[in-house]
């Protein structure tokens, strides 16, 4: 027979075309924020509106960045996804490394509660929560979004995937012969073979953790938000200028996006590589 | 606790278990391998606990007490009249119906789209990257920007698509107040955050098929169309299940979109966008009625379940007639 792996028909012009149309379709917004974000509020509401960017764009950021504490947000949103993020990849591998490679008594119902729960949005739980958070007068603090999102059962299900195929079985029987404890056989076996695992399950928390919008906006206020408690404000009219909102706007997406630009390649791989081990 | 000499690094994290550190000593590894999963598992599960599991159960518990916003600590039982009520008032059934409406707009066009633009992925291109990284920035965006963006486009007197659709002679329509019009408003922002998305996780499972059977259904003389109809799908087929299983989810959740389409969480000015999500909030946020924002999440909650088995059944008995 001929090559197992099979190579895949060449896409012709029309595959070209369709796909192109697509990328405009989804790229087109990220430039209209740009353009709206730079020019003036009459500019915008003008009979003809305005495909290119104009000069406005430092004046209407400059507004942004007062007008709607989005300084505060970006910085709250750096501290609320960063804490998030070490929380949840260093809690998921434990648990993931554990339910991946070691037998103990209850580890069947432990992770069949991890997995059936995965699915549940978490908005179904907020009014508890939001109770909680009051008692601890949490309210209005960041730790009110950092604590409930420290962990996650799908990052102890994708850490737990990656881990089963990852790491030998051997490496761990040989840490265990050499007399290692189980944190030194999880430090120096599981930790340096985990790590790409890790940064895949890092950045997609990280960008989730960025975005998430619910429970902040109940959790928090305009007086200490994150950047999707801003975006909120800037959408319920505490702005009256569209040109500033859409400065806002583009002041939070901003961060993600670079990330998007530098790590994209990864990301997508990390998406797809979920997929199909999940 | 006086027992371990030496900072031994303690293996069982679980308070109260007998000093790890010091049976390991005394009887080799295998001791300590024996409660060491657990305290692997510990610091995970005494947070899901806390603030994932606990929260939804006592989500049915609060559902049965009058408890107000601003004196959350007070509860008053109150039995079932938080469902009665529900069951009574007409933008609960509203709110189900255009979450139901809202639901197909978005999910059905998205997954449709995302499935065709897999597949012309999957062919051999030029600046294949670049189309999957493009694909998947609207997904890296959030829900609140993405929306006020969008809620600019579609604004009804000095929007973009409403100066386009002037300019071709279609004349503009109301994307706010018209119910069919703004729920589609509403649905174009789910669809362009999550198609992208959603091809990728296509595309994965398409590359997982065997090129041998796309080989063999050509020396069979199968069309492209064909191959398409009778080896990617089928193969799809748990992919398919997976996606659609996460949208429906996602959509009897929907909420932040419909809230910052204009701002408001009544979801229009006749309520004509309100999900049950938006509905929930507004029990809860506007009207300070906390208890009755929890009967509304135990009736989401039960939804969502009742979606789970009927997509299980349907899984099943389509796999039944094929087989």
């Amino acid at each position: 027979m001929k090559l197992a792996k099979r190579s895949p028909l060449q896409g012709g012009p029309l595959a070209y075309a369709v796909l192109g149309a697509a990328t405009l379709m989804f790229v087109f917004p990220f430039y209209w924020t740009l353009v709206a974000a730079s020019r003036t509020n009459a500019e915008l509401s003008a009979a003809v509106p305005a495909f290119t960017p104009g000069p406005n764009l430092f004046h209407n950021l400059g507004e942004a960045l007062e007008q709607a504490a989005i300084g505060t947000a970006l910085w709250n949103s750096l501290v609320v996804s960063g804490a998030v993020t070490v929380g949840v990849v260093l809690s998921s591998t434990l648990a993931g490394f554990a339910f991946a490679k070691l037998r103990f008594r209850g580890r069947g119902l432990l992770l069949a509660l991890t997995i059936g729960t995965m699915m549940i949005p978490p908005q179904l739980g907020v009014i508890p929560l939001f109770m909680v958070i009051v008692k601890m007068d949490l309210q209005n603090k960041l730790p009110a979004v950092i604590l409930p999102a420290l962990v996650s059962a799908f990052g102890v299900f994708f850490m737990r995937q990656f881990l089963i195929q990852a790491l030998p079985d051997e490496l761990i029987e040989a840490g265990r012969v050499d007399g290692a404890s189980a944190l030194r056989i999880f430090w120096s076996i599981v930790l340096p073979v985990a790590r790409p695992g890790m940064a895949v399950l890092g950045m997609l928390t990280f960008m989730a953790t960025w975005n998430d919008f619910f429970w902040p906006i109940v959790a928090l206020s305009s007086q200490n938000p994150t950047v999707q408690v801003a975006l909120k404000s800037l959408g319920q009219g505490y702005v009256p200028d569209q040109s500033v909102v859409m400065a806002g706007t583009l002041l939070g997406t901003l961060p993600v996006l670079l990330v998007f630009a530098l790590l994209g390649r990864q990301i997508v791989g990390g998406i797809m590589q979920g997929a199909v081990k999940g | 606790m006086a027992i371990s000499s030496p900072p031994a690094p303690a293996a069982g994290r679980r308070p109260g278990a007998p000093a790890p550190a010091a049976a390991a000593r005394r009887s080799g590894p295998r001791a300590a391998g024996r409660l060491a999963p657990y305290g692997f598992v510990a610091p995970f599960f005494v947070l899901f606990a806390a603030f994932g599991l606990f929260p939804l159960l006592y989500t049915a518990y609060v559902s049965l007490h009058r408890v107000e916003l601003q004196t959350s600590e007070r509860m008053d039982w109150l039995g079932v009249q938080n469902y009665t009520r529900l069951f009574e008032d007409p933008f609960f059934w509203n709110a189900l119906g255009n979450t139901f409406t809202i639901g197909v707009l978005s999910t059905v066009p998205q997954l449709l789209m995302a499935l065709g633009l897999a597949h012309l992925l999957n062919y051999r291109l030029r600046g294949r990257t670049f189309f999957r990284v493009a694909m998947l920035m609207p997904y890296a965006t959030s829900v609140a920007a993405a929306t006020l963006v969008f809620a600019q486009l579609f604004g009804r007197d000095y929007g973009l698509i409403n100066w386009l659709l002037t300019s071709v002679g279609v004349g503009p329509v109301d994307w706010q107040a018209s119910t069919w019009a703004s729920q589609f408003g509403v649905s174009a922002i789910v669809t362009w955050r999550w198609t992208g998305y959603n091809a990728l996780i296509y595309l994965a499972g398409m590359q997982a098929i065997p090129g041998e059977l796309y080989e063999s259904a050509a020396m069979d003389g199968a069309s492209r169309w064909q191959q398409f109809r009778h080896v990617t799908i089928p193969g799809l087929r748990p992919t398919i299940v997976f996606t659609v299983v996460v949208s429906t989810i996602g959509a009897t959740q929907l909420f932040g979109e419909p809230l910052l389409y204009e701002g408001n969480a009544g979801g229009g000015i006749s309520h004509q966008y309100q999900t049950l999500g938006l509905y929930m909030y507004e029990q809860g946020w506007t009207f300070f009625h906390l208890g009755r924002a929890a009967a509304v999440a135990w009736v989401m909650f039960l939804l969502i379940v009742v979606l789970a088995l009927l997509n299980a059944a349907i899984a099943a008995r389509r796999n039944r007639t094929d087989r």
